[in-house]
């Protein structure tokens, strides 16, 4: 029969030699790699307390960028939506009062924003599709939630704290 | 019957086609069809006179007749030059021509504010396909562009000069279809604008139709403004009964929600007829309307996109395996989505959407 790779091995049924029926040599054989494994160094890291770096082209939760006033870079244009291949990301846009003009960078912006994070699949194509560098990804994952609608994403998740404004928590 | 009329015989891009004497160029292609159509921003053949403005349908005449073979000089505007007998016209085979179009979109795009995110007319704009298809990637223009102030003329039309590339076809429309003309254009050279004269408002019953002819974003629907993108609403064909046009347009439409009604277009971006203000801004509502069905779009089109057509359903079997029990919902996306609440209904707002329109959350503004 033709091998579909050359890695196959036959078994080997032939009965044991006198030295493997001992089964001693190989239990200690065994031990040894067990315990050289003990020096070598370890492939795991502990988890909560210590934390690996992510890449730096790591595709991780999204943030909502603002501009160097502070005010949001969104305008709504629905590229990003139009580019989720998931349609995780929703929106609707208003047009920006006389008055408002330190809140919101165009004449046009997203008053509601929402991605689904039980349908995003980071593929970053929103970030790629973004005109206006609004959205980005950033170096980290969603948190687990309990609930499902943990997952529906908002404005006040998305936006990152506007610098002049420092925003108090209250939750 | 009269004599039967000689048809004159042209070569376009080396395809052959008999149209009558009186024809243009871009007709004849038109007869045509396909990519040999050069394409047009400011000639409308529902609207006499129209063309010869943008120059974007420039053609090189390599044989002038059968009579006289000399070819022409320079590149012709193919919607104001009429056939000749044995005429032969090189459109998409000649370099030049695709060379000529790219400095006319280049300079078309001069005083372009490229706001496409923002503006309304993005997806169904023919300026953008047009320096999607024939234009260069970016602009050597250093100098301040001209601007602008956005005004509302009349209730429901939004005038964005800044986007406007003078194609005239908005003051046509105002010419031939209304009985007063009410739309023109002001000043001169590179400071001249489309308006109405001391902001006269425009109360007539088919001025409406200038947001269809505009080839770009300046002349936009006020009562869609902002609402939704073009590619997120779903086109039906719908028709009412209307005393006063033919009744026959467009809706886009989100659920139940009439977004925003236009005219039919053809492949040339030209509406089928005319329609009046009471269809296009005051029914905003399905039930005004008899649906026809979906608008055929084109497949390249981003207006296509997430139209899913001839889908097929799988047959749902949860029920069947789990004895008639249906499965249980763990969430339904609209008690916790904020967006397309039922609360607010965006497309029965007459303006665009503001702040206040929302109802207050725990968002951060």
């Amino acid at each position: 029969m033709q091998t579909l790779t050359n890695r196959a091995k036959q078994v080997d049924r032939r009965p044991m030699t006198f030295m493997e029926k001992l089964y001693l040599p190989a239990i200690l054989k065994g031990m040894g790699i067990t315990l050289s494994h003990i020096f070598k160094k370890k492939a795991t890291v502990n988890y909560p307390e210590e934390k690996r770096p992510f890449s730096p082209v790591f595709r991780g939760l999204h943030i909502l960028n603002r501009d160097e006033e502070g005010r949001e870079r969104c305008t709504a244009c629905g590229l990003c939506a139009v580019a989720c291949p998931a349609e995780a990301i929703t929106m609707e846009a208003a047009e920006r009062l006389p008055g408002e003009e330190h809140l919101y960078r165009e004449e046009k912006y997203a008053a509601r924003y929402e991605i689904n994070m039980l349908r995003c699949i980071f593929c970053g194509f929103c970030e790629e599709a973004c005109p206006k560098q609004a959205i980005y990804m950033s170096e980290t994952f969603a948190p687990a939630n309990y609930q499902r609608k943990g997952f529906i994403y908002g404005k006040e998740d998305l936006l990152i704290p506007d610098p002049k404004h420092p925003i108090t928590v209250k939750k | 019957m009269a004599e039967e009329k000689k048809l004159f015989k042209v070569k376009i891009d080396n395809i052959t086609v008999e149209v009558e004497p009186g024809t243009t160029i871009l007709n004849a292609a038109r007869k045509i069809g396909g990519e040999v159509v050069p394409p047009a921003m400011c000639y409308y053949s529902k609207l006499q006179g129209s063309g010869g403005k943008c120059r974007t349908c420039l053609v090189k005449v390599t044989k002038g007749s059968e009579a006289d073979p000399r070819p022409m000089p320079k590149l012709v505007a193919s919607c104001r030059t009429t056939v000749m007998d044995g005429m032969e016209v090189a459109n998409i085979t000649s370099p030049e021509v695709q060379d000529a179009r790219k400095g006319i979109v280049e300079f078309l795009l001069l005083n372009h504010p490229l706001d496409c995110p923002v503006c309304d007319q993005a997806g169904e704009c023919d300026l953008q396909d047009l320096s999607y298809e024939h234009g260069v990637s970016a602009t050597r223009y250093e100098f301040k562009r001209r601007t602008f102030d956005k005004i509302d003329i009349g209730d429901h039309i939004k005038l964005h000069m800044t986007r406007c590339i003078l194609c005239y076809r908005c003051v046509f429309t105002a010419d031939q279809l209304t009985n007063k003309r009410e739309h023109g254009v002001l000043n001169r050279g590179e400071a001249s604008e489309i308006g109405t004269y001391i902001q006269q408002s425009l109360d007539n019953d088919f001025i409406g139709n200038v947001i269809d002819v505009c080839p770009v974003g300046a002349l936009t629907d006020r009562t869609a403004r902002f609402k939704n993108r073009v590619w997120f609403l779903k086109p039906v064909d719908a028709h009412r009964n209307c005393d006063k046009c033919c009744g026959k347009t467009v809706l886009w439409m989100r659920g139940d929600e009439v977004f925003r009604v236009t005219a039919r277009k053809d492949k040339y971006g030209e509406v089928e007829e005319f329609i009046c203000d009471t269809c296009r801004f005051d029914k905003k509502s399905a039930a005004d309307w008899v649906i026809e069905g979906p608008r055929a779009i084109s497949r390249h089109s981003v207006i296509s996109q997430g139209h899913y057509v001839g889908v097929h359903k799988p047959h749902e079997t949860i029920a069947k395996v789990m004895d008639g029990r249906s499965p249980k919902l763990l969430m339904d996306i609209h008690s916790i989505s904020e967006v397309n609440q039922p609360a607010v209904d965006l497309s029965k707002i007459d303006g665009p959407a503001h702040s206040n329109d929302f109802p207050k959350n725990n968002s951060v503004q």
